[in-house]
């Protein structure tokens, strides 16, 4: 896995291949959706194929001077990803939707955003400088919701839209790439003290109590996403993430153990508490029971119609564009696996998720060869943020666990997710050029304390 | 820390696994089931559009496809819609179907594998795909009269098979309702009529428990044909027995009685043969036979008959099973006897217990289906005859036949009577609480000797006089129907 013995390849010109392809994937689904619905190949499919395509290139221009060695598998997984969902969402729209426009819109903002990412900060290291800043502004982007007058009020249950002139947006997206990279930073820093202080109960060791406090704050923080935004998915998910962030940190599996007996306590309190989580696991394991199938809100319609669209599907899928993922609620969101099912099929539907695990596959090898603490935790928790994400609304969509509101990473329709998820995309990439790339010998930016990155290429002979 | 990062990918790796799994039994394991659900309205609306097969009773449409609009190509249309709703059913956009539109929609829709090829040759040619045409059982002339026999207003079933074959000849219920107005493609005007129809008593939009062969009812005497043979099959009975028939027979294990009718001719008997007993309908003969007997002697009769039995799979509608209890003490066993208490039986399980006797002991499975044919006329199924189940011996059979046919010619089922054919037949009128109503049942075939027809009424919550002449009285013009022609 390390990458320094043999001579550093770029391998720009395999991604400009791949990206190809990748094109092919999503305007030849567009043009597909376009057959099927006797609007073939008009005006707008053009424009807005090559709008993708301009950005697509655009990208790898930028990675050739900017960032040469980075991983030339990613970027081509996240255009076909994303070309492919802007086609299922310019298919389900009806005649007066923008839906399909206005995610190519956001498509073209995140790409840019991302690429500026990639430009300015041009190492990812220098983040680490913003360990509590990015904390401070973790808290923030979170209480925005809560905020009278820039809130965007209550949305299908959940308080977590801000609205921002016309538009509305998810700040917990971007929370998650702070949060990540305050974890990185606090435990890439701290790691030592959580390591080597605690007490042994058995075969595992317990940390020390102060050492827990980044692991209550987490808590803490997922438990309040989950009160006061009545967000599931993300509280989940934030959890998720710190538990695994900790856990490369220190190996040690104790965190694994209190992390889960954490959220399935706090679960389990939830579910005793809140209408909306109990409604959630009601209309999960009693999902084909006429009262919970009527009911709304809160009901198991969505699922259960969802179910019955892939099962429509079969191996093959019906067509895109030839089946009825009309009767499926939100089957250009938070449906949108549903729709995959359908349409495309099993087949369709494995190949889509064969991508994000080839996609987070790619993410943690740029973790695995990375050299400092810092970008191996930050590319490990990012990428299995990615992982978890897709596990949540999938598992949720097949009735594997209770349904929650996540959006799935560059399919759903969606500006907030679109834009922090291709920021994740820009730094994975980062990690990935310095983890692929010569050894670089310029000094590290400092940070305090500054004992984190020197232990970290010992870490891997000392604990296995 | 690199070890900790492969196990945080083989994590991830293990979800997707689990998702992979969910994914594959979504799509391909469990599919068969999800299709299959009734909720899943994409069968229905894939085909919804499409030019069904009709349902056909003596060569004229009872139910077809007629043209629609543009966007939706047929629209289900009901000919004769209230008086053959109780078997045909409703084919709706948004309230799914019943009846034969839902237990026939493989052949009606074209789905079915024998129309396998018929769905190919459609596709090539590009035509709009069709489905099987149904031909059904029914005489429509028999089906209007034992329409017409219960008044509207009044509740009631009849059902009329041939005993021989099993094939049902007219079955009727009421109320009854028009299934256009849940067929039609107006979905706000379908969703008005649908909780309409709810609202009237005695409608219930569910086939499984509405008409003939799903309404549970109390059989009152008419089970007394169940307490005779159980009795002969014993053993310890036979056509000379005498029978206790005191006026009343106190129930054991309490202060109540059960008596003979007051206004009848039971009471001139102090004991009765089962002639008597059956011409009469008295109560207490068959109370104290099932007594000396004991409750599983009438239950493993009640079973022969088909209670607690489906009717079998040619009968293409929902089916209630009726039921004869279980861990009955006396007191309850004595009034079961006489079929009350919580003896339920459906107007087709006493049909299919009267045309069991009728032939000779032998029960045919029940069949509605005559036909089945491809959009070319090609027949793909045919009903033949099949025996379902065999519920006494021909001695027993013919020995009850004979006393049937005593209580219309010399009892009180004498209103079924047809001038110079002897007609087997027997009454019933089973109390609704204390309400002075009753379910007034007439159950019986003709000719005696070479059954043709059997015929079963019941009309339910009336007073005796009433029932008296909506039950053996239509029985008669039944039988002269299907006898004269």
């Amino acid at each position: 896995m390390i990458q320094s013995e043999a001579v550093p390849k770029p391998r720009r010109n395999v991604e400009l291949l791949l990206l190809v392809l990748a094109l092919a994937v999503g305007i030849g689904a567009s043009a597909m959706v376009g057959l099927n619905s006797a609007a073939a190949f008009d005006s707008d499919f053009w424009f807005q194929s090559s709008l993708l395509a301009v950005a697509a290139f655009a990208f790898h221009i930028v990675l050739r001077l900017r960032a040469k060695y980075a991983d030339p598998v990613i970027l081509p997984i996240v255009v076909a990803l994303n070309g492919l969902g802007l086609a299922l969402i310019h298919r389900m729209d009806g005649p007066a939707d923008d839906t399909g426009n206005n995610q190519l819109r956001w498509t073209l903002i995140a790409m840019a955003v991302s690429i500026a990412v990639i430009w300015f900060l041009k190492d990812h290291r220098i983040l680490r400088r913003f360990t509590f800043i990015s904390l401070a502004a973790s808290a923030l982007l979170l209480i925005l919701p809560l905020v009278p007058g820039i809130s965007a009020g209550e949305i299908l249950g959940a308080s977590v839209w801000i609205r921002i002139g016309p538009m509305t947006f998810q700040p917990g997206e971007i929370a998650k790439i702070t949060l990540a990279i305050f974890f990185a930073g606090y435990l890439s820093s701290n790691r030592d003290l959580i390591l080597l202080a605690g007490r042994k109960i058995g075969p595992i060791q317990f940390p020390r109590f102060k050492d827990l406090g980044p692991m209550i704050t987490a808590w803490l923080v997922s438990i309040g996403v989950l009160v006061f935004q009545r967000d599931l998915g993300s509280s989940v998910l934030f959890f998720g993430l710190f538990i695994v962030m900790i856990y490369v940190a220190t190996s040690r599996i104790s965190w694994v153990v209190i992390g889960l007996g954490l959220i399935l306590g706090g679960g389990f309190i939830a579910s005793q508490i809140f209408s909306h989580v109990a409604f959630r696991i009601d209309s999960w394991i009693n999902a084909f029971t006429p009262e919970v199938f009527g009911r709304s809100p809160g009901g198991s319609g969505q699922i259960v119609q969802g179910l019955f669209g892939m099962a429509d599907g079969g191996l093959v899928g019906t067509g895109l564009g030839q089946g009825r993922p009309d009767l499926v609620p939100f089957a250009n969101s938070d449906m949108i696996i549903a729709l995959i099912g359908e349409e495309l099929g099993l087949i369709g539907l494995f190949a889509v998720v064969m991508l994000y695990l080839l996609l987070f596959t790619h993410g943690f090898r740029a973790a695995l060869g990375t050299r400092d603490a810092f970008g191996k935790l930050l590319a490990c928790g990012l990428s299995f943020a990615i992982a978890l994400q897709c596990f949540v609304v999938i598992g949720g969509v097949t009735r594997l666990i209770p349904l929650t509101g996540l959006t799935t990473p560059f399919l759903a329709a969606g500006g907030s997710s679109l834009l922090a998820n291709w920021i994740i995309v820009g730094l994975l990439l980062m990690i990935s050029h310095t983890a692929r790339g010569p050894v670089d010998t310029t000094p590290l930016a400092p940070a305090a304390p500054a004992t984190a990155a020197s232990t970290a290429t010992t870490e891997a002979v000392k604990r296995q | 820390m690199n070890q900790a990062i492969r196990s945080s990918w083989l994590a991830a790796v293990a979800m997707f696994a689990l998702i992979f799994g969910a994914i594959s039994y979504v799509q391909v394991i469990g599919a068969d089931e999800l299709n299959a659900n009734p909720w899943n309205q994409r069968a229905i609306l894939a085909s919804f559009c499409n030019d069904r097969g009709a349902i056909i009773v003596a060569g004229k449409p009872i139910a077809e496809s007629v043209p629609g609009t543009e966007t939706c190509k047929f629209q289900r249309k009901y000919t004769q819609p209230e008086l053959y709703a109780g078997i045909t059913g409703f084919f709706s956009r948004g309230y799914g179907s019943t009846g034969l539109e839902l237990s026939l929609q493989d052949q009606l829709g074209g789905n079915s594998d024998q129309l396998f090829l018929d769905r190919m040759s459609q596709m090539f040619l590009g035509k709009q795909p069709k489905g099987a045409s149904v031909e059904l059982t029914l005489d429509p002339e028999l089906q209007k009269l034992a329409y017409d026999l219960i008044p509207d207003g009044q509740r009631g079933s009849i059902v009329v098979t041939n005993p021989k074959t099993g094939a049902i000849l007219a079955m009727v219920s009421k109320p009854s309702y028009d299934p256009n107005l849940i067929a039609t493609h107006d979905a706000a005007a379908a969703k008005a009529n649908y909780a309409e129809l709810n609202q009237i008593p005695g409608i219930s939009l569910n086939q499984n428990v509405s008409g003939p062969t799903g309404n549970l009812l109390a059989p009152g005497s008419v089970f007394k044909l169940v307490d005779t043979a159980a009795a002969l099959n014993s053993g310890k009975y036979n056509k000379d027995s005498e029978l206790p028939n005191p006026s009343t027979l106190p129930l054991p294990g309490s202060n109540a009685v059960l008596p003979n009718y007051a206004g009848g001719n039971c009471n001139v008997r102090e004991t009765a043969d089962f002639a008597f007993a059956l011409e009469q309908s008295c109560n207490t003969p068959f109370a104290s036979i099932a007594l000396d007997l004991g409750q599983n002697a009438i239950a493993e009769q009640a079973k022969k008959f088909g209670f607690g039995e489906k009717f079998g799979e040619q009968l293409k509608l929902g089916q209630a099973v009726s039921v004869f209890p279980a861990n009955l003490d006396q007191a309850e066993l004595a009034q079961s006897a006489v079929g009350q208490r919580d003896v339920k039986a459906t107007p087709m399980q006493i049909g299919m217990m009267t045309a069991a006797i009728a032939n000779s002991g032998v029960q045919m499975k029940p069949n509605l289906i005559k036909t089945v044919r491809a959009p070319d006329l090609r027949v793909i199924s045919e009903a033949k005859p099949e025996v379902l189940r065999t519920s006494t011996s021909t001695s027993i059979a013919a020995q009850i036949t004979q006393w049937m046919t005593g209580a219309v010619s010399k009892g009180i089922a004498s209103g079924a009577a047809v001038p110079g054919v002897q007609v087997a037949g027997k009454t019933g009128t089973a109390q609704l609480g204390d309400s002075g109503l009753n379910n007034s049942w007439f159950t019986g075939f003709a000719p005696a000797n070479d059954p043709q027809v059997a015929v079963t009424i019941v009309i339910e919550g009336v007073d005796v006089t009433t029932g008296a002449k909506l039950t053996s009285p239509n029985a008669k013009k039944i039988f002269e129907a299907v006898l004269n022609k």
